[in-house]
């Protein structure tokens, strides 16, 4: 176990707080403080040990790490490529965002913030905000766009019983986005007080590389268990992408591995090109959002374009600003799928390996699927980041794809008389 | 008031009489003679529809704004709270382009009255610097407010503004650390914005102990106007930030004037709140 985080290569930051020509801090001056003691407080925490310490120790304990890689077979038969899933799913809190949770509410407490808020989406990453809250004892206030609190009921009512207080967001488009805005709003009215914890590798500088450097456990964990299970090195690593969080901690420790490909699946709602997408590194261009430089999908004014996805979690119009840095470098590549790709994906990983993901991974599975065997070759081997779990989508996608399940259809199939033995 | 007045009229060297920073000081060392604070009023350009707009300008120039703000519409105003999130949201609906509400700008070239521009980076950015500083100094734009672009990070647009001869105003906050205080005043041109309270346009009142500190702080370190936006809405709050500030910027409670009724009836309230704003500012 190391006892100190591993600290970012300089040479990689051509500026600080920059990848490339992306990221950067644009925000209100009244922000200004709370990021330099924010900088301050990760710089301090990386180069104590004790804070690494407690974090390992808790991710572990508390959080369940290290998650399996798991050969899924006949996920793999059907795709014609190797696939090791790397269940994130198992964490705590049902996905990859407790690890970055602990680690921020730790620096919460070591800036003296008693009280952190939080964006979400789909909901995971506020259910695991609420739950390092309840952990340490601070106050919680998580954001959520007014659709998304509809579609995400189950993880609404588990922030409340953690103790959160979830906040619908009804301006903007009611999603993801309009949810950062409003949590942006809070910060810079309630800067002394008050941790923003950002839940993806987005918006101003540090929380790119803070989240980065928080979620790449999950490729230090891979870069082990891959030899040590499978023999050698995946041919590709593959993550799904919104603001990006799951997919750079999964390309981390990668990156500097020469002939290991980076995949990262956006969310193309309907298609790219029909207006009704999220695909942002293929259908966007180089703009400012939510802090920093990266590409976002803006219109010719600079407005920022409605995003759309079947995933509440992968429905955002920007991502995080080193994946644009790894897109126009060309160390990693992008790609998308479609809802009905995902909700493939999500049907056939319950059926073919007894997992029921998230929407979001399912982006992942459904690109593996339709597309892995011409992309990557026959029996390409693949590590594929099971982000998170599929409990909170079953009834939007029962809905959404209209398939015959539910209680109705269970009594529906039910003989009159009860069950009878023979 | 003492910065502006110790500025006194500027000197013909250094910036040109014709520039905006110039015409922007200029419009607050006549207030300061009349021995009053600067009025600042902020509209959402387009904002309810583009001819109203055009007549509450007028109106509040006529009602005595000594500047005009004027806001364009962006998808996503970090800083605003939501009255002009929502006046913004209801031009982007309308359809109104960036192209449209410059239109409108440049229609304002008959108003006597310096006019600064405030947006976000995003739209200024994805216009490109060049062009949109080109546009904005062929609209008759005097300089300019873009709230999310720290100093650190301004480079490239005070490269083009210098060139336009447009003004750039930075915010200043109760939080901002003496280092960053010397940076943001020597990038400001024309005055400096001194945030009222750590919050969004519209929401709360002017911290004013808070803010009266920042002044005084900003004042040890500039020449320039300060002027104090964020939290003030009428004439009694006009008049105590006019106590201690040269300039007092007013924006939510003037664009929820121009949208609360019928649009016929705009230009007149916005008239008539501007006429208590500036009695507010004669009295601090």
């Amino acid at each position: 176990m190391s006892t100190s985080l591993p600290v970012r290569p300089e040479a990689e930051l051509a500026r600080e707080g920059y990848f490339g020509r992306f990221g950067g801090q644009y925000v209100p001056e009244a922000l200004s403080g709370a990021l330099a003691e924010l900088v301050d407080a990760w710089d301090e925490a990386q180069h104590d040990p004790t804070f690494a310490l407690e974090l390992t120790g808790l991710l572990a304990d508390y959080g369940g790490r290290p998650t399996a890689l798991y050969h899924a077979i006949r996920l793999s038969e059907e795709a014609g490529v190797e696939v090791w899933l790397k269940r994130e799913d198992l964490a705590h809190t049902g996905s990859h965002k407790v690890n970055n949770v602990v680690g921020q509410a730790l620096l919460a407490r070591r800036m003296g913030k008693p009280r952190v808020i939080a964006e979400t989406g789909a909901g995971q990453h506020g259910v695991a905000t609420a739950t390092a809250a309840a952990l340490f004892g601070l106050e919680c206030t998580v954001y959520m766009g007014a659709e998304d609190c509809r579609r995400q009921r189950l993880n609404v009512v588990r922030m409340q019983l953690l103790g959160a207080e979830v906040i619908p967001v009804e301006s903007g488009t009611r999603t993801l986005k309009d949810a950062i805005n409003e949590a942006m709003r809070d910060w810079v009215t309630n800067v002394a007080t008050t941790h923003y914890l950002i839940g993806s590798a987005m918006g101003p500088h540090p929380f790119p590389t803070i989240v980065r450097t928080l979620q790449a456990v999950i490729s230090r964990e891979t870069r082990r268990q891959f030899p040590e299970q499978a023999g050698g090195q995946p041919d590709a690593v593959i993550a799904c992408v919104g603001g990006g969080s799951n997919a750079i901690g999964s390309f981390a420790e990668w990156i500097e591995v020469d002939d290991v490909r980076l995949i990262g699946v956006e969310a193309a709602g309907e298609g790219v090109g029909t207006g009704r997408s999220a695909a942002t590194l293929t259908e966007g261009r180089e703009a400012v959002l939510h802090g920093s430089r990266s590409i976002v999908l803006v219109d010719d004014d600079g407005q920022v374009s409605p995003a759309h996805s079947v995933s509440a979690g992968l429905d955002y119009p920007g991502v995080g600003p080193e994946h644009a840095h790894l897109a126009t470098s060309g160390r990693a590549t992008y790609v998308s799928a479609t809802d009905d790709d995902a909700l493939h994906g999500f049907r056939r990983t319950c059926e073919l390996e007894g997992i029921i993901p998230a929407l979001e991974p399912a982006h992942a599975v459904g690109w593996v699927l339709r597309h892995g065997r011409e992309a990557l070759g026959e029996g390409a081997r693949v590590i594929l980041t099971m982000s998170g779990r599929g409990d909170k989508d079953v009834d939007e996608v029962v809905e959404v794809a209209g398939w015959e399940l539910g209680v109705d259809r269970a009594f529906a199939a039910a003989p009159p008389t009860g069950r009878r033995t023979p | 008031m003492s910065a502006a007045i110790g500025a006194g009229p500027q000197p013909s060297s250094g910036s040109a009489p014709d520039r905006g920073p110039a015409r922007i000081q200029a419009a607050f060392d006549r207030a300061a003679v009349e021995d009053r604070a600067a009025l600042v009023v902020y509209l959402t350009a387009a904002y309810p529809d583009p001819a109203t707009s055009r007549a509450c300008f007028e109106a509040a120039v006529a009602a005595g704004a000594d500047v005009l703000e004027i806001g364009l519409p962006f998808s996503d105003p970090m800083m605003d709270g939501p009255i002009i999130q929502a006046a913004n949201q209801h031009v982007l609906e309308a359809g109104t382009t960036v192209a449209e509400q410059l239109e409108l700008v440049a229609g304002l070239r008959h108003l006597d009255v310096p006019k600064l521009v405030m947006t976000y980076v995003t739209i200024a950015d994805t216009r490109g610097w060049a062009r949109f500083a080109d546009e904005l100094a062929e609209a008759g734009i005097d300089g300019v407010i873009l709230p999310d672009l720290p100093v650190a990070e301004a480079g490239p647009w005070l490269e083009q503004a210098d060139r336009c001869g447009l003004a750039t105003v930075f915010l200043a906050s109760s939080v901002s650390t003496d280092e960053r205080l010397a940076a943001i005043v020597a990038a400001s041109s024309g005055f400096v914005y001194a945030t009222g309270l750590l919050g969004v346009t519209g929401v709360n009142a002017v911290a004013g102990d808070v803010t009266e500190a920042l002044v005084a702080r900003v004042g040890t370190r500039t020449d320039l106007p300060i002027a104090v936006g964020i939290g003030v809405k009428d004439r009694a709050s006009a008049a105590e930030v006019a106590g201690y500030a040269d300039g007092v910027i007013v924006g939510s409670s003037v664009v929820r004037a121009a949208g609360e009724g019928s649009a016929a009836g705009a230009p007149e309230r916005v008239a008539a709140l501007v006429t208590e704003l500036r009695a507010g500012v004669a009295e601090g």
